[in-house]
């Protein structure tokens, strides 16, 4: 990780509204290991030394392309934490093969939520901070079964949120993230049990990947997220 | 896809949809109250009907659109159909059960794209088999006979279309229905690609052992006969942003971003393929 420049922590100054009154110092991105009760996530490390560690501060997307870019960090900063435990901690008897994989889906994930950040510049939401008391990071199955689940809940995330950006090139951004998404979804797939990376529990009868409301994966990832999110300025239609 | 969302997405923009649609708001609970599975078969043509009715013809950019990813799927469709059918090409297991599921969505596609572009008022392109020469003029002769060589032109058609699709979201920002349902589709061939680069590790499928499930630099399939597939996949720079710059290696920086590719690109492409 590396620090990010001044002006990006006086950016999240700049934050209005329950962003500002709940910021506090903050610190480096701390791993945690297996078990941990939960692992501060902030989106880069920033170079004061402190956190914003309330559980009932929440975040608010936003409106409009710029809440659908917030969307899409928020979910990023989930995988990249949650990949970044995996790594940090493997499961226990991890093959070299597997833990390259997902080393490689770690850096996707952190290059995706870097780039979120730095493109939502005084727009990006905080760092969230996340809860993965409910995984056993030291057992494969448990591991990979919730790789699948993050995974095929982004790529729904983004086809559901597709026709709500009004800005092609943002639409197109997000269009080379989800497709690298949905390869990691079909890998995770084919790890736990091969043949299986699209199969009827995800595809439907007309060959289509699932599609999600954001309304819906919210309410699925805040499982796995103690900082309140909210999307209710999301745009919910295309006009 | 969900028609009763995107009919209620609609309704927020435009309250008098139903009655746009039907003039008997009865008649719509009837199309909800069919089963699933025909209700899912319905949709292409109830879909492309209801729109047409409601607002008038489809514009010619979007049955472009879809005439275009309906190309790319027979291609896909046909490839799979006959190399399923090429006795001893396709070892069995695994293998067999991914390309028939493969093939399966591909002619899913190929149904539902029909449907959409007649419902639509347009006319959807047609192919056969016949249509085809897989060999791409001579370049893969061993296409149905040697598995290697056959998922070798199975990744360059997934990673090609993964590429088309995300090159006309933007054609379709109009047609936000359409838009949906062709992401819908590109995660699907992204699925695909992802497969069949797994099963190119295999022995059987080649024993490419350094092949990734996503695309590191440009073209990484071993096979120079694809580099157009791959043209521009190593870019590191998204929207000004150079992502090497945000803590991540080159290779990941190329491989967390898929890049686009225009229609004129894909049909050149394609054209290698269609006699």
């Amino acid at each position: 990780m590396k620090n990010f420049q001044p002006e990006d922590q006086e950016l999240l100054h700049k934050e209005s509204g329950i962003l500002t009154a709940s910021l506090q110092r903050r610190s480096f991105l701390q791993y945690a290991g297996a078990g941990a009760a939960g692992i501060a996530l902030i989106a880069a490390g920033c170079k004061k030394d402190n956190q914003n560690t309330g559980n009932s501060a929440g975040v608010n997307l936003g409106s409009g392309d710029v809440g659908i870019l917030n969307y899409a960090y928020a979910l990023e900063q989930l995988e990249a934490a949650f990949y970044t435990a995996v790594v940090q901690s493997p499961y226990s008897g991890i093959s070299a093969y597997e833990l390259g994989l997902l080393t490689d889906i770690r850096d996707h994930e952190i290059a995706h939520r870097e780039f979120f950040k730095k493109a939502l510049g005084a727009s990006a939401i905080i760092g969230l901070t996340v809860d993965f008391t409910s995984i056993n990071f030291s057992v494969r199955q448990n591991v990979l079964a919730t790789a699948k689940a993050f995974e095929d809940l982004g790529v729904s995330a983004y086809n559901g949120a597709g026709n709500l950006i009004k800005s092609a090139d943002y639409l197109l951004l997000a269009g080379k993230i989800v497709s690298v998404e949905a390869r990691h979804a079909a890998l995770i797939r084919d790890l736990i049990s091969d043949g299986t990376f699209a199969d009827s529990t995800v595809i439907d009868l007309n060959g289509l990947d699932a599609a999600r409301a954001p309304k819906d994966v919210l309410a699925i990832a805040q499982t796995y997220v103690k900082t309140t999110i909210n999307g209710s300025n999301l745009p919910t239609a295309t006009s | 896809m969900n028609i009763v969302n995107i009919l209620e997405e609609i309704e927020k923009v435009d309250g008098e949809i139903y009655e746009r649609i039907s003039p008997r708001r009865a008649a719509m609970k009837e199309f909800y109250g069919f089963g699933s599975k025909v209700a899912l078969a319905a949709v292409p043509l109830a879909l492309g009907s209801m729109f047409k009715k409601a607002y008038g013809q489809t514009s010619s950019t979007v049955l472009d659109v879809l005439n275009f990813a309906l190309t790319l799927e027979y291609i896909e469709f046909y490839f799979y159909q006959t190399g399923a059918a090429s006795s001893g090409l396709v070892p069995s297991g695994v293998h067999t059960s991914a390309i028939n599921t493969i093939l399966t969505h591909e002619m899913e596609h190929v149904a539902l794209l029909k449907g959409a572009i007649t419902a639509s008022g347009g006319t959807p392109v047609s192919f056969t088999a016949a249509n085809f020469d897989y060999t791409a003029k001579g370049n893969f002769p061993t296409v149905f006979s040697s598995f290697p060589t056959f998922l070798a032109v199975a990744q360059g058609f997934e990673d090609t279309g993964v590429r088309a699709y995300k090159g006309q979201a933007g054609n379709l920002i109009s047609a936000p229905g359409v838009l949906k349902t062709a992401l819908q589709i590109h995660s699907v061939e992204a699925r695909h690609a992802s497969h069949i680069r797994q099963a190119r590790r295999t022995t059987e499928g080649g024993g490419l052992t350094a092949l990734t499930p996503w695309i590191t630099g440009a073209n990484d399939s071993g096979v120079p006969q694809l580099d157009m597939t791959y043209a521009g996949e190593d870019n590191i720079t998204q929207a000004g942003v150079d992502i090497t710059s945000l803590g991540v290696s080159t290779a990941a920086a190329t491989a967390s971003f898929d890049e686009p590719l225009t229609k004129e690109a894909v049909l050149a492409i394609a054209s290698l393929f269609i006699r």
